[in-house]
């Protein structure tokens, strides 16, 4: 019995009563397959016509759905941020590493809009950071894994706390921008993504401690936590210290030296909580 | 340390019920951080505590409402699932 509501055809059931129908005059042993399901697919037109309604249904509410997502979430503007290529990848886990020898950390412009994160170093993007953070959960799995300390759900935990910490970090530093007035550029989809490049660093200090033991996690977090200190300090100054950094020198002694303030301990924070989130991980 | 993301709105909640319930007339006015108390002219920069204060009055007018309905789910969640 054709079902006026199934969007697809039950074929087995159309093939026996094909096969059946077909056996009962000629008395035949193998009727062609191909003819009973195309048979039973022309033959129905309400199961036919249900898949054309279910079909534009779809299709119509494709098109709401992508005509609303761009209210939610940025899309477009998410796309610049994955413009990426290996180049500009491997160039700036080097700058991650080691940002001391880098000297221009300008954005490079074009036409109003920053240029694409594969055309300049300098740019924030979120490949890395969101390849680090999940990078970081499976690497916290591997190090609980070899203390015999790990069970499934501990791994939605560390991602989800690490998630957490994350959010925080955001809003707290959204907050004291607010309060501090400052004009900025800094979107915060860019924040994120400044804020997400410490677990590079978290990556290196565990997998160095799981390698070579403490003194191994030790000193690789803390090189990494003072690359990562000088990274955001250059890198924030030209953002919130728009007009200090172009001119070069303080324009008015006090509003600059709050925000002098607010970049010290935004960078202060990257490597406190670079140890919070990995001291648990290595015994 | 499980600081999972439910802690987070847990946190966020009570942070902003307790931004809203800061009275206007019988606590801020005595502490000299009323509404009307912060206007200081059209200079270019209004400074951390009149941004303090215009936050504190945004939050409370913009978040009544929604509170009443967000504290009400939250008390119902507590009482069934602990």
């Amino acid at each position: 019995m054709a079902d006026p509501h199934q969007l697809f055809d039950d074929t087995s059931s159309a093939q026996s009563r094909g096969y059946g129908a077909q056996r009962a005059p000629s008395g035949l042993g193998y009727p062609a397959p191909s003819a009973s399901p195309q048979a039973a697919f022309l033959a129905d037109p309400v199961s036919n016509m249900a898949m054309a309604y279910g079909s534009s249904l779809a299709a119509q509410g494709k098109e709401l759905v992508d005509k609303n997502i761009d209210r939610f979430v940025p899309v477009t503007k998410l796309k610049y941020y994955f413009a990426v290529d290996t180049m500009y990848v491997g160039k700036k886990l080097g700058l991650l590493f080691f940002p001391y020898l880098h000297q221009d950390w300008e954005v490079q412009y074009q036409q109003d809009t920053p240029v694409a994160p594969r055309f300049d170093i300098n740019a924030p993007d979120l490949y890395i950071p969101a390849m680090a953070f999940i990078t970081y959960v499976l690497v916290a799995g591997l190090a609980l894994g070899t203390q015999d300390r790990f069970s499934p759900d501990l791994l939605g935990l560390q991602a989800s706390s690490a998630l957490a910490w994350l959010t925080l970090e955001v809003l707290a530093i959204l907050l004291s921008l607010y309060l501090v007035t400052v004009n900025t550029d800094l979107t915060t989809i860019d924040l994120v993504a400044f804020l997400g490049y410490k677990y590079v660093g978290m990556i290196g200090g565990v997998l160095m401690g799981l390698l070579f033991g403490k003194i191994g996690y030790y000193l690789v977090l803390g090189w990494c936590c003072v690359s990562i200190f000088v990274f955001m300090i250059r890198t924030l100054r030209l953002k919130i210290l728009a007009e200090a950094a172009a001119e070069g020198v303080p324009v008015r002694g006090a509003r600059n030296q709050l925000r002098m303030y607010l970049t010290m301990a935004v960078a202060a924070a990257q490597p406190l909580l670079m140890y919070w989130l990995t001291f648990h991980l290595v015994r | 340390m499980a600081f999972t993301l439910y802690l987070l709105l847990q946190a966020a909640l009570l942070c902003v019920n307790t931004i809203t319930v800061l009275h206007e007339e019988r606590f801020l006015k005595n502490i000299g951080w009323g509404a009307d108390q912060g206007i200081g002219g059209f200079g270019e920069e209004p400074g951390i505590k009149s941004q303090l204060m215009n936050l504190i009055r945004s939050v409370r007018t913009v978040m009544r409402v929604p509170l009443i309905i967000i504290n009400s789910i939250a008390i119902v969640l507590l009482l069934l699932f602990g």
